[in-house]
Parts: structure tokens; sequence; C-alpha cells
């Protein structure tokens, strides 16, 4: 959808302001797209924003509990939480260097692609998209497998090359290499995404601008940034915004990889510990309460992003 | 786009005040008690099912004889999803089950939810009944009203490779202390083994060390439980199986993780010399490398000659409330649960009997269970019954705390410390 934007994009947008009646009829043919959105959408936010307002666990679900209204006291226990304050600092940092890791993984890979001749980007492409395609539990597991202490593969190669500490070597034991190896994972499976964005987004830079750059004798490094950086920008907010949204949202990997939030707890971020916290117990309006912090917080990032791609003067 | 966004999460908040609450089941019960129609039954599915079938085929055919016009329908459910199994069942009770197969430990959840039935009344008029072992009873009641009819029991014991044991002329331990020493004396012979395997997410390994210690996870001050972790005899159990996992005996870099199940498999792949299980993981330790090279004694307490209490594991038969045939359903459980019955279901499942007279019986036929019937007889302890249980055991509050010991991120005394309030505060929410 996003590549679909993006292209669109180069079609000029028409500026000329409706007449009323064009505006009600805009609205007809806004309205069975609104009524989805609102209905898939609006309605679970709606329920969840209210189930954090009330002290909902199993009890009340299946009616043997009234339910009671408790105002903000989910609210103040999660933030009197210290455990919150450091699992929110934690999913902040595993998500920007994953976003960082994946946006520059993506992004050298598209330059890459827009080089290679067409079979070999096509063997490229279907080998990427398969790592896209792979769900979070397929890619989680099968990385496990390779990472294994015992019969990994890698520990395997690394000790025939002469490496004797990695025998036996267990990569999700420390907290920093069990976020790191959740990292590679999380990069892996959603690079994808972001090179095939930007590829189509470098495909869009009309060759002519890059000849006319070269003829007034810019380097290489200067088209890219003065040049070509510019034109791809509108695609790298998109695969941004994206990524903060999909690596703050990370559940399945840290589940899977760590053993459902590593030792004493150490690797959750936000989605597990809400998860473990939460929803495992069935208290369901304490885990609302978690749920609706993530929605502002990533709200947050959404319109701050925005608001500074439109000061540039740039729509999206 | 900032102004629809304040807006949009106003208007929720405004919704969400006038709204009458989040969407919850009907609470009221069945008024019917009908005595013909299809009886629906939940039971786990085992990894070896088809002698379970078998058996209750076998009761489903004598009862639906007994009883015209009666069908019973048997669903066999997975034991890790029946949280969502169970869940769903008490919020759409139209296709809920009649009768359920339930953990013991799930119990108090259960009866806090408003799911089970009371049944106390049934069972007291049931003449079989007074033949259960007391103590194994004392764990299906809540408030004095009983829940549950006990099925079938699981202990767990000390097993222990007889082929090391000789050849590094090693003996049973006698004592926890003894254990201890052993297994850092065999990791020390022998570096590619585990001393014994056991893990930090093992509760029901911890426990009976809390408890051989004189310790108790929780006790009842009025009629409220409180936390029992943050006193000495706790600690030193605590204390005792944190030591465990250490680079010594279980390297926390394996161990630190492992479940109960976990623990078992370690020890049934010969990557350990001793672990503590169940009677119901013999057959996973007699499909692995240990197998013919083992041999099982009761968990030794903190003096010789003495047992750890185990924890009484086991799976009851109850009946739904919002059962539409609940005496049907009553009757059912006597037969399935009854003495006949419990009799074939060893016979094809090996699941230890709750009445005193038929476990002696079983031990009797087959002495590979002399030591969990032994320790059962050493009295048995259970998990507090209380619903906050089902929350402390999903927040991991007890493997936290030993992981946080065992890798040196907390103090025993800070990591326990931690842990006692945190239990505290979640029995306090009542």
């Amino acid at each position: 959808m996003a590549v679909a934007d993006t292209l669109a994009r180069r079609v000029p947008p028409r500026r000329r302001p409706p007449r009323r009646r064009h505006r009600l009829v805009l609205l007809a043919y806004l309205a069975p797209a609104a009524v989805v959105l609102i209905g898939l959408l609006g309605y679970p936010l709606y329920q969840l924003v209210q189930m954090s307002f009330y002290d909902y666990g199993q009890e009340q679900v299946s009616g043997g509990a009234p339910v009671h209204w408790i105002g903000l006291d989910n609210y103040t226990a999660l933030f009197g939480d210290p455990q919150f304050w450091s699992v929110l600092l934690q999913t902040v940092l595993f998500a920007a260097v994953c976003v960082v890791l994946t946006i520059l993984v993506g992004l050298l890979l598209a330059f890459l692609a827009a080089r290679l001749r067409p079979w070999v980007r096509t063997v490229l492409f279907i080998a990427a998209l398969e790592a896209w395609a792979a769900p979070a539990v397929t890619g989680s597991t099968v990385w496990l497998f390779m990472f294994d202490a015992n019969f990994g593969i890698v520990n395997e190669v690394l000790t025939s090359l002469g490496m004797a500490y990695f025998d036996g070597h267990s990569w999700t034991f420390g907290k920093l290499s069990a976020f790191g190896l959740v990292a590679a994972e999380v990069v892996w499976c959603s690079f994808p995404f972001v090179m095939v964005t930007l590829y189509a987004g470098l495909r869009g830079i009309s060759p002519d601008v890059l000849e006319a750059a070269a003829l007034d004798g810019a380097s290489g490094r200067r088209t890219l940034v003065s040049i070509v950086i510019p034109m791809l920008r509108p695609a790298l907010t998109v695969v941004t915004i994206q990524s903060i949204i999909w690596d703050m949202k990370v559940f399945g990997q840290i589940y899977i990889m760590t053993d459902g939030g590593g030792i004493a707890g150490r690797n959750l971020v936000l989605n597990v510990y809400a998860y473990q916290k939460a929803f495992a117990s069935s208290q369901y309006g304490a885990g609302a309460a978690i749920g609706v912090v993530t929605v502002i917080l990533l709200l947050l990032v959404t319109v701050v992003h925005l608001n500074i791609t439109r000061r540039r003067g740039e729509e999206l | 786009m900032k102004r629809s966004v304040a807006l949009s999460v106003g208007l929720c908040a405004v919704l969400a005040v006038v709204a009458c609450g989040p969407p919850r089941a009907s609470s009221t019960g069945p008024a019917t008690d009908e005595s013909t129609g299809t009886v629906k039954v939940w039971l786990f599915q085992e990894a070896n099912n088809a002698p379970k079938e078998a058996v209750v085929a076998e009761a489903v055919t004598e009862f639906q004889a007994a009883h015209q016009g009666v069908t019973v329908e048997v669903q066999y459910i997975a034991t890790e999803s029946r949280a969502e199994r169970m869940t769903g069942a008490f919020n759409d009770p139209g296709n809920a089950p009649d009768v359920v197969e339930y953990g013991n430990t799930d119990m108090a959840n259960y009866v806090a939810v408003g799911g089970l039935a009371d049944i106390t009344g049934a069972l007291d008029s049931w003449a079989e009944g007074s033949g259960l072992d007391p103590r194994i009873v004392e764990s299906t009641e809540v408030d004095g009203k009983r829940y549950g009819l006990p099925w079938y029991i699981g202990v767990r014991a000390l097993y222990y490779r007889t082929d090391i044991f000789a050849e590094l002329n090693l003996r049973p331990p006698q004592t926890l202390g003894e254990l201890v020493e052993t297994a850092r004396q065999i990791r020390a012979a022998k570096p590619d083994l585990y001393g014994i395997s056991v893990g930090g997410r093992y509760v029901y390994g911890l426990a009976p060390m809390i408890w051989a210690a004189g310790g108790e996870l929780a006790t009842k001050q009025g009629d409220r439980y409180v936390s029992g972790l943050n006193t000495d005899a706790a600690k030193s159990g605590i204390a005792t199986y944190a030591s465990l996992i250490n680079d010594a005996i279980c390297p926390p870099a394996n161990c630190a993780q492992l479940t109960g199940t976990a623990s078992v498999q370690a020890f049934a792949s010969g990557k350990a010399a001793m672990t503590i299980g169940g009677d119901f993981n013999r057959s996973t330790v007699d499909a692995g490398e240990a197998r013919g090279k083992y041999a099982v004694v009761p968990l030794p307490g903190t003096t010789p000659g003495s047992v750890a209490p185990a924890f009484a594991g086991g799976n009851n038969l109850g009946v739904l409330r919002s059962s539409k045939h609940a005496t049907l359903a009553s009757q059912f459980i006597e037969l399935l649960g009854g003495r006949t019955y419990q009799q074939k279901m060893f016979a094809a499942m090996t699941y230890l009997p709750t009445f005193t007279d038929l476990q002696d019986e079983v031990t009797r036929s087959n002495p590979a269970l002399e030591p969990f019937v032994a320790t059962i007889k050493a009295g048995t302890k259970f998990v507090p019954l209380d619903k906050a249980w089902a929350t402390i055991d999903a927040q991991g509050v007890l493997p936290t705390m030993v992981q946080e010991i065992a890798v040196g991120a907390k103090t025993l005394d800070q990591a326990v410390a931690a842990a006692d309030e945190q239990m505290n505060s979640l029995l306090a929410k009542g």
C-alpha cells in the first residue's frame, strides 16, 4: 500500500477546492471506508480505553462479579511500578536500534538493487521477500535453532574456525546478547519491506535529474545527499514510521527467543510485559491500560514525525 | 491532525464515562436440571491418549445404558490451551461442557470466576466418597465447599542415574544438604553432566525445599493468605534450591529458564545425573537415554530419613456452574472418578488413584511406584487455595525470584523481599 502511495504521489494533486456538492459526493464515496475503519479500528480502541478504567478480570467477563469503575487506578498502579519504566526505556532503545538498522540495511540494499542486473535483482527480491513472508513465530524459531547453544550451526561454525569460546555458548543468556539476537531477527524480517519501498522510490527519481547533477559536476556523495535522499524522503518517512510502529510492538520474537522475556524478565519489552503482567493472568483492565499507553506513545511519534515532514513543505 | 487525535481520545473518554461498562457474559445460572439429553465432557488430551479414550468410552457406555435418553459426548482438549478453552466456556455457557477435567492448581481461580458448580451435596451423599484420601479431598475445597472429585494425583520424587552413582561410588542423598554436595561432586567428576537438572521456572521443584525447611509459600491469617516467603525457614529452602542453579551443578546459562518438563527432559536425554520428576514423567524418561539406568527415591528432607513434603499435584473432575444437567453430570463424575474406573485408569494410564486403599494396591503390583506412594504417605502440601495464586503463577513471581538469585542480579534477601512484597500485594487484592 505504501508503495502505491509513493507511486501515486507522482501524479500532481489537484488543488481546485471542491464545491459543496462535490464535497457531499466525496463524503459519500468515503463513507463505506469510514464505516469499515470505525468498525475495525475505532470500536476496539474505544473498548480498550473503556476497559482501562475498570477493574476488569475474568470474574467480571464471565459475570461472576460486578464491574467496578476504578478511574485511573490501573494507570497509577502501572506508573507506580518501577519495572514499567525500565521496560519502557528498554523498549524505546530496542526499537530505536532496530529501526536504524532496518532502515540502513534496507536503504543500502535498495541502492544495490538499483544497480544490479534484473535477474540478480529478482533473486535478491525473492530471497528477501521470503524472509518478510516468514511469520514471526517461524522466523524466531529458526533463528533459535541456528543459535542453539549445543546444536546450532552458528556455534558449530565458529568453533570449527578455532573460536573455542563459542562451544556451548548460550546466545540468549546475557541480557545484551539476547537483545542483540532478537534485534538481528527483527531486522532480518523487516528490512525487505524497507528495501522494496525505497527501491520503488529510487526508480521514481528521473534519470534526467541525476544526469543534470552529473553535468553540474556534483560528486557521488553530493548527489546522494542533495538529490537522492531528499527525493526519497516521502518514502523514507513512510518506512520510518512503519518501522517505529512495528518495532515498538514487537511481541513474538521476544516472547519466543527469550522464552517469555528473558531470565527474571530482563529482556521484556512493552507488549510482552503487558502480556505477562496482565493478560496471562486475565487482568484485562490493567492490560488495557498498558495498551492505551502504547497507542498514545505511537500516536505521538507519528504526529511529531508528520509535523516535521509537513513543516518542510512536503505532503505524505 | 493533532486536533483530531485529541478529539478522538477525548471522545473515547467521554463515551467510556457514559457507557455502562465493558462487555460481560450474563451471570445467571441455569434454571433447569434436565434428566435427559447430551452431557458434554472435556478431558485432557495426553501424549498417549488411546488407552485413556478406551477406559472413558467404557464408562460412557455403562452410563448411557443406565440412563435412558442420555448421550455422553467426550472431547479431548490440549493442556496447553486449557486457559483459553476454559475462559471461553465460562464466557459462553451455550457452548460450554457440563463436566470438565482440570488441574487442581487452577481450581481456586475457576471457583473465583464463578465457573465451577458447588458439588458438596452430591459428593457428601456418595457412598464411595469416604474412601478418598482426606488430604487430597482438602485440595478440592474452597471455604468448606467441594468443587471437584479428585480423579488422580501426581507427586514428584528424586530420579537418579544408577550407573553414574555406581561408577562414582555415591549413594542416593539422605538429606537436601547431601543432595547439593552429591550434585557438585558429580559435575566435578563429569563436567558434561548437570549434577541435577532443575530450573529457574520449576516451582514444584522449589516448593518442596521450602516446605522441607519448615517454611510456607503462604500462610492463612484470618480469612486471607499472606506470603510466607520472607521467613528464615523459607529463605533457607529457597537458598538451597537456588544453589543448585550454579555453574558447579546446573549452569544458569542452561538451567535458569528450565521448567519442570524441560528439567525432566534434560535428565531423560542423559544430560543430568539427577532430577526432580513426577510419577507421570516415567514414560518420558523411559523413552530417553536414561532408560533402564535410573532409580527413584523420595526427595529427602533436611534430616536423614525425612522426606521433603511434595506438592500434591493432580486432576479433578468438576461440574460447570452453567450446566443444564447438573445431576447427570455429578452422577457421571462419580462413575468415572469412582473406584472401579480409577482402577481401570491406573491400568491404562498409571494415573495414581485418590483412594487410599487403591494406592496401596497399585504399589504392591507395581514396585516402581513405591517411592511416589511413599512420598504421598509422608504428607503432601498444596499451593495457597486463593484465586490470586493463578496471577502469582502467571506473573512468574517465584521463578523471577529464583532466577535473580541464580544469576546474581539480586541477593537472596533482596530477591525474596521483592517476591514477598509482590505476592502480598496480589493476595491482598482479594
